[in-house]
């Protein structure tokens, strides 16, 4: 059974009387664990398609379905609860929240949102932080992090809550290719330690690479995909 | 949400110096309105208890339509024997009653045998008036200060004018409610300090000398003055009393007495009215200093971390979550601002009793400033100052957990 569904999804904005056609007639499935990339210039409707699939957005007109929820219609409380309960996001400006630190941002999601018990919270964050290689970074602020640190922080803390899909929107924009590569690597490494799901955006060509399964966006619709199994488009 | 307020408490402490800038102003006026309420607070206790403790005691009764000629003194609205009976049969009934005075009241001619002036007189029993007004006793200035028969106590401004001194003999001359005229030679036997206030410049003698001045067959009086054990419960005892009181009816089935507390008889009730007034103001101030110091701090925060709660919207914070969060950010402040008060405050109050600061009241000097405050005062500043902030929160809250992840993530 598929991950994602989405059929014929349409999303059209209105900036003043201009109406802006952002994602055009997009189908798509999504296996679970599977590592997708979605690539594709500047508005080319990426970071459209990736808040629609994490509940952020709805589509004007089409269908979508997320492990199994049709999240038309999900309200904004059911929303919040559907992401903090199935979704894990990893953002290109990493978003950890400054006055946590690392330890307490990976714990965020499984205290805020979740209300894990302490005892499984602790088992599972210092879990992850290790997975992630941070232990020796685990009472620093954020500022106190190089941004490779950071993402690798927003990656455990995307996965602390135990996702079935994580999407990552231009998740090494901000970094050097060296600490992008690293990032990506440890989002596979991830998925292949937890099976989860992950879908990233991003317009570097040297990360498309790692990806396996590529998604091609131009002016809304989507033009081909390096379909190595996991994902069919329509 | 225990975590909840510890990161409040860290959101706080990010803007180190806006946190501190508000809680102190915050402080300053919880230190303005408590030093406020203690000396104002201070000046109407020491007013009331000079209109209650030296003249008028906390409440009086008088035959109904007295005090609408009091200024006449009536002695043909005194009450008689028979009233006086009903009236101490209720009033030794009633167990917040500390004690009662029972007092003749009446204008005479004051001589010195040279000079004739006129003068207010009240006649007590001794150990009763000064039991009832205990004050009384520390206006003699000089001489005895107890009322013994045959002795005036002369008020002072009286003295002065008329050059007496105590030990000197004079002459009161009155007129009783027949009209017959009598006069009785007295000793100056203490000179009394004038006080602001109705009574405070009359003079006092023995209940007796009175009614023989007044040539009495029996025993009629002005008024009785009354002393409650708690002066707190006035108000719940007035009104009691005052239904008692309305059973009692002459021959023509219509009241015979009439029950005032102090507040009706003197005119500084008023003052003590305006200072609770210039108080609630005062507090009103406070309220919007609260209100637009917190609020701006508030909607100050919540612009800055747009993208912070993008974030914990977008990862699933559920929006009660983010409003209890900002919420708990302004309530942390209220309470800041308020404890720093309290301290501050406190410590401010105790300066000035340190100080001993004094003040006239009217003629008399000297009065020492008191100021205190009594803990119920302190908790309801408190709240105001935490209420005040919570509510000064709710709109900037309301607006972050209503904030759109996405418009938010997207804000720069």
């Amino acid at each position: 059974m598929s991950l994602v569904t989405a059929t014929g999804l349409e999303k059209t904005y209105t900036i003043g009387e201009v109406r802006v056609q952002a994602i055009h007639g997009v189908s798509f499935t999504i296996d679970p664990a599977a590592f997708v990339a979605f690539v594709g210039p500047s508005g080319s409707g990426k970071s459209t398609l990736l808040n629609m699939i994490g509940c952020l957005d709805k589509p004007t007109a089409g269908s979508l379905e997320v492990a199994g929820t049709d999240v038309l219609a999900l309200g904004r409380k059911e929303g919040a609860l559907f992401r903090g309960e199935t979704i894990g996001f990893i953002f290109q400006d990493f978003n950890l929240l400054p006055v946590l630190t690392v330890y307490e941002n990976i714990e965020y999601p499984l205290l805020m949102v979740q209300d894990t018990p302490a005892a499984e919270r602790r088992d599972r964050v210092t879990a992850l932080i290790e997975a992630v290689g941070m232990s020796e970074q685990r009472d620093k602020y954020p500022d106190q992090l190089s941004g490779g640190q950071k993402q690798r922080v927003a990656v455990a803390r995307a996965l602390v809550t135990n996702p079935k899909l994580v999407l990552a929107d231009e998740p090494t924009a901000n970094l050097d290719h060296q600490t992008a590569y690293r990032v990506i690597e440890l989002m596979k490494k991830m998925r292949d330690e937890f099976a989860t799901t992950f879908i990233f955006s991003t317009h570097d060509p040297k990360i498309v690479g790692e990806a396996e399964i590529i998604y091609t966006l131009e002016d809304g619709q989507l033009k081909n995909s390096n379909n190595q199994g996991g994902v069919h488009h329509g | 949400m225990g975590k909840l307020c510890k990161i409040a408490i860290r959101n706080l402490l990010r803007y180190k110096r806006r946190t501190l800038l508000t809680t102190s102003l915050i402080a300053i006026g919880v230190i303005f309105v408590l030093v406020f309420v203690a000396v104002t607070g201070s000046f109407k206790a020491m007013m009331i208890a000079q209109n209650t403790d030296a003249m008028l005691g906390h409440l009086q009764v008088h035959r109904k339509g007295y005090v609408a000629s009091i200024d006449n003194l009536p002695l043909n609205l005194n009450l008689k024997a028979g009233a006086i009976a009903r009236l101490e049969k209720i009033l030794n009934s009633q167990p917040e009653i500390a004690t009662y005075s029972p007092r003749i009241k009446f204008g005479a001619m004051f001589s010195t045998f040279v000079e004739t002036t006129n003068i207010r007189l009240n006649g007590v029993e001794p150990e009763r008036e000064l039991a009832t007004v205990p004050l009384l006793a520390t206006r003699v200035l000089e001489g005895n200060k107890t009322i013994e028969r045959g002795h005036l106590w002369l008020p002072e401004l009286l003295a002065k004018g008329m050059k007496v001194k105590v030990g000197d003999t004079v002459v009161i001359v009155a007129t009783n409610k027949d009209g017959s005229v009598n006069g009785k030679s007295l000793v100056v036997g203490a000179i009394l300090g004038s006080v602001t206030g109705p009574g405070g410049r009359d003079g006092y003698l023995h209940i007796e000398d009175a009614a023989e001045i007044l040539r009495q067959q029996e025993r009629e009086i002005s008024e009785v003055a009354i002393r409650l054990k708690d002066f707190d419960r006035l108000e719940s005892f007035g009104k009691r009393l005052n239904g008692l009181l309305a059973g009692e009816l002459n021959q023509m089935d219509k009241p015979i007495f009439e029950l005032h507390t102090w507040e009706k008889l003197s005119p500084f009730f008023n003052i003590a009215r305006m200072i609770d007034v210039m108080t609630f103001f005062i507090k009103l101030m406070l309220i919007a200093i609260v209100l637009v110091s917190i609020m701006n701090v508030m909607i100050m925060a919540v612009y800055e971390r747009i993208r912070e709660i993008g974030t914990m919207a977008a990862i699933g914070t559920l929006p009660g979550k983010i409003l209890a969060l900002f919420m708990l950010e302004g309530f942390s402040l209220g309470v800041a601002g308020a404890v720093a008060g309290n301290i501050f405050g406190l410590l401010v109050i105790g300066a000035l009793n340190i100080a001993h600061i004094s003040y006239d009241f009217g003629q008399q000097k000297g009065f020492i400033l008191q100021a205190g405050i009594n803990p119920t005062e302190l908790a309801v500043i408190s709240a105001i100052v935490i209420v005040g902030a919570v509510l000064a929160s709710l709109q900037p809250a309301f607006k972050a957990s209503r904030m759109d992840p996405i418009k938010a993530l997207r804000h720069v």
